[in-house]
């Protein structure tokens, strides 16, 4: 009886088995980078916003504190995005016939607000709060990156729940004097485990990775 | 459960201690096969829900549906706008940090004083006002599910003239037009009619409108009045009073078919102290109370001697009692029949305990009995010590006879206005007035309301109101404690306060501006307070009540040379009885489109979406009929139709119905729902009739109840005793149950607790079964509604449910009311069969359910054995609805299809407290943290907190003898423990 199959499909079948194992593998190797890519974490993307805003010249160059305008950082969940009424403190002053600011002046004008496009957005099920963070010493660039770098602001980190984790396991890696937090330039010294787990003493930090902590 | 139960035998078993000594229902003390066939499937009749497909089809849809939701994963987040305020209001308001506003909730003759919380200027919550003496922080159904109301899609919303929708100007110029016809007349054709008036600056609104148009008339009705205990006091004391216990100070409590524990004005403050003086080792003894009535309620439940005897026949055990204390004028009456043993008992303990006892009568009962109770509570002395009379509101009103006057004065001509301000009367009057067919006569009708009702179909105007929660106004309590009505909300519609409405008719000139009703509420308040107004106004709204208001109305001194005199006798006739009652849910017909309402289980029936015509066991067997058997009832020459349900402890040869269903209009949750029960309802026996009669339709109904939902096979779960056995030996508790193991004695790894230990501890001595906290859950965590059909597959989303369980005789049965939210176990059984890790524990002992994670297999649930975890099935969830949204807090999770939920402690809250003490560098403080349930609680039944603290209150509670752990020998090691039920039966009647 003749053979069914050729001789070479012995090396077909082997190659086309290892080869699918090899797929399988890399095919998951695939979704994992995609899954962290700024595709789908949209880290890095910067927005268009209806008033190109500069947290560069406004942070950085003028060296307004974060806390002028985003007032509850300190004391609520949510750090507050500024009225119009804050942003003409100064521009009724100052640039006061820029085309730029004109949907600031219209806003404030027509009690109607400014849609500002959303940069930082987590997933409906997750309650993240800031001041407790301000509180036990993470510092606004931990999270943010250098805002008082960016023309446009984007978002920095992933904010996928190992990034989070990443922090919460070990949060002696990444916690900083109280006072620093809202310095932008703030850099971690060279002893900073040593002096994080000072800190993670002296401020009580706790190792929170109970589910309870963020999602309800 | 069709077919009709073999009573008899029933009775046999429990009498022989065959069956259990709790149960649940008749079917199951008789251990029908049809009962345990249902309950073999965990959940009821969700097998029969299968999709009814073959191998194949079932492969290729899950293998569909697998493909589908892998790639219905891969959605990006939606890109969202940020929308902050271009000018921010001055107040502070913050995003994710609630605001609490006190305001106040109306109904009957009562208040409840509430705290609203406040989100980005949403109300999506209430709490009682702790200031408030009455609510002292407590809340009941009505109040919590109002928030409800508010954002309730059906409300109307805009002016409505013979269909066509209409602007107010419109609407201000037909009124002018009529008002200027009637100033020349000086009134004679205006009938305002309202609901009973609490609103102080109203009654000044309507004395201004009377001064001006001395003919116009006010009329008050309400289907749930007090007439009856304004006329027996006005007999007794000769004076018009109204009254109000002081519970706290009372060793003995009789209530003569009085419900105080579960409605009427003084429920929440009555429930505060009644459970005050339930717990062993307080100041003072514990309290003992007696009850006489026809349908068990929650205040029936809690009785230590409940007799079950029908609404007619109380009068002639009130007139014992009351020959039996030596009440003024009183003589001995023949001998209480079957009762005297109690009555007996009662006397015994009125006299024993001089000045310190409460007796009390329900708005069902005729004034002779609010007489009698009145000399009796003369003769021993209570009056004025725990029994205060106080002056009721604008004199107090006949609203029946009111009512009647109005008939007939349509009828005559006499009425060419009709303004009906919230009042549905076209619903709610007596039968007998034929109410819609008089409306129609009158030239000029005008209907205030929050929904277009049957009222309002009848009328030429239909206006929206606004809710309570949008609108200013004050109200004025019992005892005479006022509160300002401030609104949390703009109204959502294009609504008008009854103030406004008065004040319209009130213009002199068309092109006058209608005040608003905060104008005119801070108009009439400046002119009670001289001084500065500004800071008693800012006090008065931020307290919640108005300085000095508080006790005002108490003690009505009595004419001394007034002769008590008895109320007259109405006979009543012989025959089957019915007493009509309002519903534990929807009220008097108001709440019927609330489906938080709708869904609740009533505290005794333990039905939902539906009334029925409550009979009792015998009463059953002697007509044949069985739960859910569609009968006819027949009174007077009227009928109705109406669905059997057989009660155990309803008083024989009696009917209980509820008022409040089978709306024809009224909002979409509203309509279809029950049966009207007002259709037999008349002006000569609005609480109490005779010769009923019942006819079998051969139909039969299907109720959705959850008596049977939920099981736990029966193990130990109330327990309870005696305080003369508890106090000879605390033990007896303990033995009640098998020990749970010891802490040694597990497979798994020990986990240690040392920081935060949450735990909560619930007192069955001091709970009613009131449900409170089943609405509050609901509301606090964005609960979904299921719908009928959904809660008869056994699919109710409550976090938080109330078990009733009935002990001993079918016939006279003790009543048990168990809430059961999770145990959070440390040893959970649900975490360890969960395969995606969706439920885990955390180290403050917390079981935690994880949405996010959640894949649907629902092994937790069939694992559990409290029965406490809950499967979305379907999107319940209301997700499309605008108005909806703005009720949910924000705090908590929407869930969608297809995941489980439960109890989670109410974790927004801990979280919280944990982080403003974190910020402050403390500890949380024991109270600091209340879930939704134990903050609604008017008992203060449901204790939480950390139990590592030995000086908290919950751990000085779980270390009573009366603690015990449902199902603990399961060693579950339940977070969530009972405080055993404690009763204190006469000692003559316990002989006996």
């Amino acid at each position: 009886m003749p053979q069914v199959f050729h001789r070479s499909t012995n090396t077909f079948s082997r190659v086309s088995i290892f080869g699918f194992l090899f797929f399988v593998a890399a095919a998951t190797y695939g979704l994992a980078l995609l899954n962290r890519s700024s595709y789908v974490t949209e880290a890095g993307v910067a927005r268009e916003q209806p008033v190109p805003f500069s947290h560069k010249h406004h942070a950085g160059e003028l060296g307004i504190d974060c806390r002028y305008c985003h007032t509850s950082v300190e004391r609520t969940a949510s750090a507050g995005i500024p009225s119009t009424q804050t942003c003409m403190n100064c521009h009724a002053q100052i640039w006061t016939d820029s085309a730029v600011l004109e949907p600031v002046r219209a806003s404030y004008r027509t009690d109607s607000s400014i849609r500002w496009t959303r940069v930082h957005d987590l997933p409906d099920y997750v309650y993240f709060n800031h001041s407790i963070h301000v509180q036990k010493g993470v510092g606004c660039a931990t999270c943010h990156g250098r805002v008082d770098q960016m023309n446009l602001t984007w978002q920095e980190s992933s904010l996928q729940m190992e990034w989070c984790l990443d922090c919460h396991r070990n949060p002696e890696r990444y916690v900083r004097p109280r006072e620093e937090v809202f310095n932008m330039a703030w850099e971690p010294p060279s002893n900073q485990l040593e002096i994080g787990r000072e800190l993670v003493r002296a401020y009580k930090i706790q190792s929170l990775t109970d589910c309870y902590t963020c999602h309800r | 459960m069709s077919g009709a139960l073999d009573i008899e035998a029933i009775r046999r078993r429990l009498a022989t201690g065959d069956g259990r000594r709790f149960w649940r229902s008749l079917e199951e003390a008789a251990g029908t096969p049809e009962l345990a066939a249902l309950l073999e499937q965990d959940f009821p009749r969700q097998v029969a829900a299968g999709l009814g497909v073959g191998r194949r089809q079932f492969l290729q849809l899950m293998g569909a549906s697998l493909a589908l939701a892998g790639l219905g994963a891969c959605t990006r987040q939606p890109q969202q706008e940020i929308v902050p305020y271009a000018k921010a209001p001055e107040d502070g308001i913050v995003p994710g940090e609630p605001l609490f506003f006190a305001t106040a909730m109306p109904l009957d003759t009562g208040v409840y004083g509430l705290l609203a919380e406040s989100h980005m200027g949403r109300p999506t919550k209430l709490e009682g006002n702790p200031e408030h003496p009455a609510s002292l922080g407590g809340t009941d159904v009505f109040a919590q599910a109002s928030v409800l109301g508010l954002y309730d899609p059906d409300r109307s919303q805009v002016v409505r003239s013979a269909g066509e929708i209409r602007p107010w100007s419109a609407f201000f110029q037909t009124l002018h037009a009529a008002m200027q016809t009637q100033r020349t007349k000086d009134g004679v054709g205006i009938r305002i009619l309202t609901e009973t008036l609490t609103s102080t600056t109203l009654h000044d609104q309507i004395i201004a409108f009377n001064s001006e148009l001395h003919s116009a008339r006010w009329i008050e009705y309400e289907p749930i009045n007090r007439d009856n205990a304004l006329l027996g006091l006005q007999a007794a004391i000769g004076t018009d009073a109204a009254f109000y216990n002081r519970l706290e100070g009372a060793d003995v409590i009789v209530a003569f078919d009085a419900d105080l524990l579960g409605s009427g004005p003084n429920a929440l403050r009555d429930t505060r102290a009644f459970s005050g003086r339930r717990r062993p080792g307080g100041r003072k003894p514990m309290s003992r109370l007696y009850v006489a009535e026809p349908m068990p309620t929650v205040t029936g439940a809690k009785a230590d001697h409940r007799l079950a005897v029908r609404a007619g026949d109380v009068e002639a055990i009130a007139r014992a009692v009351a020959a039996g204390v030596g009440a003024y004028g009183v003589t001995a009456a023949a001998a209480a029949g079957p009762h005297a043993q109690w009555v007996e008992a009662v006397v015994k303990d009125l006299t024993a305990k001089r000045n310190s006892t409460v007796v009390v009568a329900g708005p069902a009962q005729p004034p002779a009995v609010h007489a009698l109770v009145a000399l009796i509570n003369d003769a021993v002395g209570n009056t004025n010590a725990t029994v205060a009379n106080v002056r009721p509101f604008a004199g107090g009103r006949e609203q029946v006879a009111a009512l009647g006057k109005l008939v007939e004065d349509i009828d005559a001509g006499k009425v060419d206005l009709l303004i009906i301000a919230e009042s549905n009367p076209v619903l709610t009057a007596p039968v007998d007035f034929r109410f819609a067919e008089r409306l129609q006569k009158v030239p000029l009708r005008i209907r205030l309301g929050l929904y277009e009702d049957e009222t309002s179909r009848l009328c030429h105007w239909h206006l929206p109101a606004v809710h309570y929660l949008e609108s200013w106004s004050d109200v004025r309590g019992i005892d005479g404690t006022t509160s300002i009505i401030q609104p949390l909300i703009a109204p959502l519609y294009d609504g008008k306060t009854v103030h406004e409405l008065l004040a319209a008719c009130m213009r002199k000139d068309e092109s006058d501006r209608v005040p608003t009703s905060y104008e005119i509420v801070r108009d009439y308040w400046s002119r009670q307070r001289a001084g500065d107004s500004t800071a008693f106004w800012r006090r008065a709204l931020h307290d919640g009540i108005v300085e000095g208001t508080t006790g005002a109305a108490l003690r009505v001194d009595r004419d001394v040379e007034y002769l008590p005199k008895m109320a007259e006798s109405i006979p009543l006739g012989d025959g089957l009885e019915i007493t009509f009652r309002p519903d534990p849910a929807v009220y008097d017909g108001r709440f019927a489109n609330n489906a938080w309402l709708q869904e609740l289980p009533r505290p005794m029936t333990k039905l939902t979406w539906d009334n029925a015509a409550c009979i009792a066991p015998v009463t059953a067997e002697r007509l044949g009929l069985a739960s859910g058997d569609v009968v006819e009832l027949r009174l007077e020459g009227r009928a109705v139709r109406a669905p059997i349900w057989i009660v155990p402890g309803h008083a024989p040869e009696a009917v209980t119905v509820h008022l409040g269903y089978g709306r024809e209009h009224g909002g979409r949750v509203a309509e279809g729902v029950g049966f009207n029960a007002y259709a037999i309802r008349s002006s000569t026996a609005p609480w109490i009739a005779r010769g009923l009669q019942i006819h079998k339709t051969g139909e039969h109904h299907e109720f959705a109840t959850t008596q049977h939902h939920h099981d736990m096979e029966g193990r130990d779960v109330v327990r309870g005793a005696t305080i003369a056995e508890y106090q000879r030996d605390p033990k007896v508790i303990r033995e009640q149950g098998e020990e749970a193991p010891g802490a040694g004695e597990t497979l798994y790894p020990p986990v240690r607790y040392d920081g935060y230990a949450w735990g909560m501890a619930i007192d069955l001595n001091a709970c009613t079964g009131c449900s409170a906290c089943v609405i509050a859950c609901q509301a606090e965590n964005n609960i979904a509604v299921v719908g009928k059909d959904q809660v008869s597959r056994g699919r109710e989303m409550h976090w938080i449910r109330v078990d009733r369980y009935f002990e001993g005789s079918a016939d006279t049965p003790a009543i048990h009311h168990q809430p059961v939210p999770c145990m959070h176990c440390e040893d959970a059984p649900c975490e360890v069969v969960c395969p995606v890790n969706a439920t885990t524990h955390s180290n403050e002992g917390l079981n935690q359910m994880v949405y996010n994670r959640c894949v649907g297999t629902r092994y937790c649930s069939n694992n559990c054995p409290y029965k406490v975890r809950r499967f979305n099935f379907y999107l319940y969830s209301d997700w499309s609805t605008e108005s909806l949204k703005l009720q949910r807090n924000p705090d908590v999770t929407v869930r969608s299809r297809g995941v489980m939920e439960k109890c989670t402690y109410c974790v927004q809250r801990i979280q919280y407290a944990k982080i403003k003490a974190e910020e402050d560098d403390r500890t949380v403080r024991d109270g600091e943290i209340t879930p939704a349930c134990a903050q609604a609680c008017p008992a203060e039944a449901i204790v939480f907190g950390n139990q590592n603290d030995p000086e908290s209150r919950v751990a000085k509670l779980k270390a009573e003898p009366r603690n015990y752990g449902l199902l603990a020998e399961l060693n579950t090691r339940p977070r969530t423990t009972y405080l055993a039920e404690l009763r204190n039966p006469s000692p003559d009647l316990e002989k006996a």
